[in-house]
């Protein structure tokens, strides 16, 4: 098993004729990815080596059978191309585009959040690896091997990192999920740590997390409540200095500054290790699982 | 982006929002016109983005031509911790009964604009926070439905704003809503948010942030800037779309995406160094934004050995390799570089690297190994 990509991928690519989307799609392909169509307005009729294009995700669903999307627009049309996907009825759409504006973004999050009927992973997120069974997004495949720990991370460069930090270990993944680093990403940390706890491949859960916002804080109550698996976490930015403060009224919103200390000792106090770099992570994962 | 007082009063004004008359000046001349055109009592008040203006000087009130060329000439020009005034906003006095406040912020966790709403105006809203909670009115609105009337009812009659005013309040809120949404801002903090005594509602003071993704579209508010908060450096950098802050070590570091960036200056500060920088030169850089940011790293004459640590996903590590190559070529760096790259395409720019042979520049294969070299080499 895995969690949310897998051999029941059928991946639709919007966005698949720009010089990067094809270049990611015919790697993800190369991977075993089962990349069944690709949507470019204007563009239907065509093919990129062999993956046929459709003008609206709607056919690619309906011709291609496509359950899982990849958004790979621009920002200011990557927006409008998730709206279409979940009109599409596709269950679950990676949207892999960086700089989509915040307000769109919050409107994308309750509109997908009152329908109920797809997840939505990122924007500005790396994609999903299930290594063995299938890329979707721009993870790079090659570091990564089939194995029982499940990676979740808001930042999408530092996922490989400790990825690799822990394949030298000697430690494969079950799946590696990009959350992404926006301020209103469609999924969060608690969304894929509840699928890794029901998932019987994985073992452990590393989650990777950052400083600003409290989506860790609200991780490691979720996990002192709910996980019986063992989590060991991670924050980059503890040398970064303090953030422009978004006035006063920020602080008073999250009720904390958001600090990589402050997150760390949050997660500290509901039981959750830390590593202070990638490569302690991975020697708390080995000492966690015994190797 | 944060916005200077007068810029979001501007961008306020533009949405219906009322706040006293006033103009920006950037000369004593420019700034005694605005006075005389304005009238007497006028407020002369920097513009800086800082807390404490008024403590520090900054805020002048004025009765007359001669008081407006004295204040203006002793505001404009002067450092207000570390900032220095390029600009003062000339407004009208206004005759305030009350100060309230009121904000919109882009709640990130409740994944909704959150209007806060208070009597205690005026004040260190953050204190008032702390020690009475209570006397903060909280509601948050759903982005799909937008701001309705009793919205404006419910946060005024639970601030316990004056009744005359119930009405009022509510149709300013209304307009800060509106111009928080049309303008994408991530912020809009008005403090104090006065009545005066002829019982008018006016916005007394703006902080207003907005969304750097969403400038695209807000072209007046992109060509907005603060000349009093730019340092040469970050100025460079975003002049060439690059993510750089300035630190105060001596390690340049260069990195693609933000996470892996600040979990690299962790590592060197581990490692006993001492960062100069952060800088995110972004997904899936090419060549150009490689060269432009080995440019801006140097410009730093801090910087004693730089480390780059690539893990390419979208970046290709062979554009990171001909970005450093050109740069060598164009700018002949002095220091020593530790290069580290992974990822998309890493063995085709380890190979460029290594055939281009480039004067101290060492590889290393992992970010921990890169981050002891670097920090060795810049002692």
């Amino acid at each position: 098993m895995s969690v949310l990509v897998g051999t029941d991928t059928r991946l639709v690519v919007s966005g698949i004729t720009g010089r990067e989307g094809t270049f990611h799609t015919l790697n993800n392909r190369d991977y075993g990815t089962n990349v069944v169509a690709g949507v470019t307005p204007g563009k239907g009729g065509q093919d990129v080596e062999g993956i046929p294009v459709f003008n609206t995700l709607h056919e690619s669903v309906d011709k291609a059978g496509a359950n899982t999307a990849m958004i790979f627009v621009p920002p200011r049309f990557a927006a409008d191309s998730i709206l279409e996907a979940e009109d599409a009825g596709i269950e679950l759409i990676i949207a892999i585009t960086e700089g989509i504006p915040a307000h769109e973004e919050l409107r994308l999050y309750n509109h997908i959040k009152s329908r109920g009927t797809s997840r939505l992973i990122g924007p500005n997120c790396p994609g999903i690896l299930s290594p063995g069974k299938a890329n979707v997004g721009i993870i790079p495949a090659s570091f990564f091997s089939e194995g029982q720990v499940g990676v979740v991370s808001r930042s999408g460069t530092l996922t490989y990192q400790i990825g690799n930090e822990l394949a030298q270990k000697g430690f494969g993944n079950s799946s590696i999920v990009g959350i992404g680093g926006d301020p209103v990403p469609g999924s969060g940390f608690i969304d894929i740590i509840e699928l890794f706890e029901a998932d019987p491949q994985t073992e452990l859960i590393v989650m990777s997390g950052e400083i600003g916002g409290d989506s860790e804080e609200q991780a490691a109550e979720y996990i002192r409540d709910h996980v019986t698996k063992p989590v060991v976490g991670y924050i980059a930015g503890f040398t970064a200095p303090p953030g422009k403060q978004m006035g006063h009224a920020g602080a008073i919103v999250s009720g904390s500054q958001g600090t990589a200390v402050a997150k760390a000792e949050a997660m500290e106090a509901c039981g959750i290790r830390v590593g202070r770099t990638p490569t302690a992570v991975a020697e708390i994962v080995a000492e966690q699982l015994g190797a | 982006m944060d916005l200077l007082e007068y810029q979001g009063k501007e961008l306020l004004a533009r949405q219906g929002v009322p706040v006293p008359n006033g103009h920006a000046a950037k000369t004593v001349d420019e700034a005694v016109a605005a006075a005389e055109q304005i009238g007497y009592p006028c407020v002369v008040k920097a513009q800086v983005q800082i807390g404490g203006r008024g403590k520090a000087g900054g805020i002048k009130l004025a009765n007359n031509v001669e008081e407006a060329r004295e204040h203006s000439e002793a505001i404009l020009g002067m450092d207000i911790r570390g900032l220095t005034v390029h600009e003062v906003w000339v407004e009208e006095a206004s005759d305030i009964a009350s100060e309230y406040y009121a904000s919109i912020v882009f709640d990130r966790s409740a994944k909704a604009p959150l209007v806060l709403l208070s009597t205690k105006g005026g004040m260190d809203i953050e204190a008032v926070a702390d020690e009475d909670p209570d006397a903060i009115a909280r509601l948050h609105v759903d982005p799909l439905l937008g701001f309705q009337d009793f919205h404006g009812r419910r946060l005024a009659f639970d601030a316990g704003v004056d009744e005359d005013v119930v009405r009022p309040i509510g149709q300013m809120l209304a307009k800060l809503y509106g111009a928080f949404c049309d303008e994408e801002a991530m912020l809009i903090e008005v403090n104090p948010l006065i009545i005066t005594t002829d019982r008018q509602v006016k916005a007394l003071d703006a902080k207003v942030t907005l969304d750097n993704n969403a400038l695209f579209r807000h072209p007046e508010n992109a060509a907005l800037s603060d000349p009093s908060n730019e340092d040469p450096q970050e100025l460079m950098a975003k002049e060439r779309d690059l993510t750089y802050v300035k630190l105060d070590g001596d390690i340049g570091i260069l990195g693609n995406g933000a996470g892996l960036v600040m979990s690299t200056l962790d590592v060197v500060a581990q490692a006993g160094g001492s960062p100069a920088n952060f800088l995110d030169a972004g997904g899936g850089s090419k060549a150009e934004a490689i060269t432009a940011a080995v440019e801006v790293i140097l410009s730093d004459p801090k910087v004693k050995a730089v480390l780059f640590n690539i893990f390419g996903g979208i970046t290709r590590c062979d554009e990171v390799a001909k970005g450093l190559i050109e740069a060598f070529a164009q700018i002949k760096p002095t220091v020593p570089f530790v290069v580290r790259l992974d990822g998309t395409n890493d063995e085709a720019g380890r190979k460029l690297l290594a055939d281009a042979n480039l004067p101290n520049v060492h590889a290393e294969a992992t970010m921990l190994a890169a981050a002891e070299r670097v920090v060795e080499l810049a002692k």
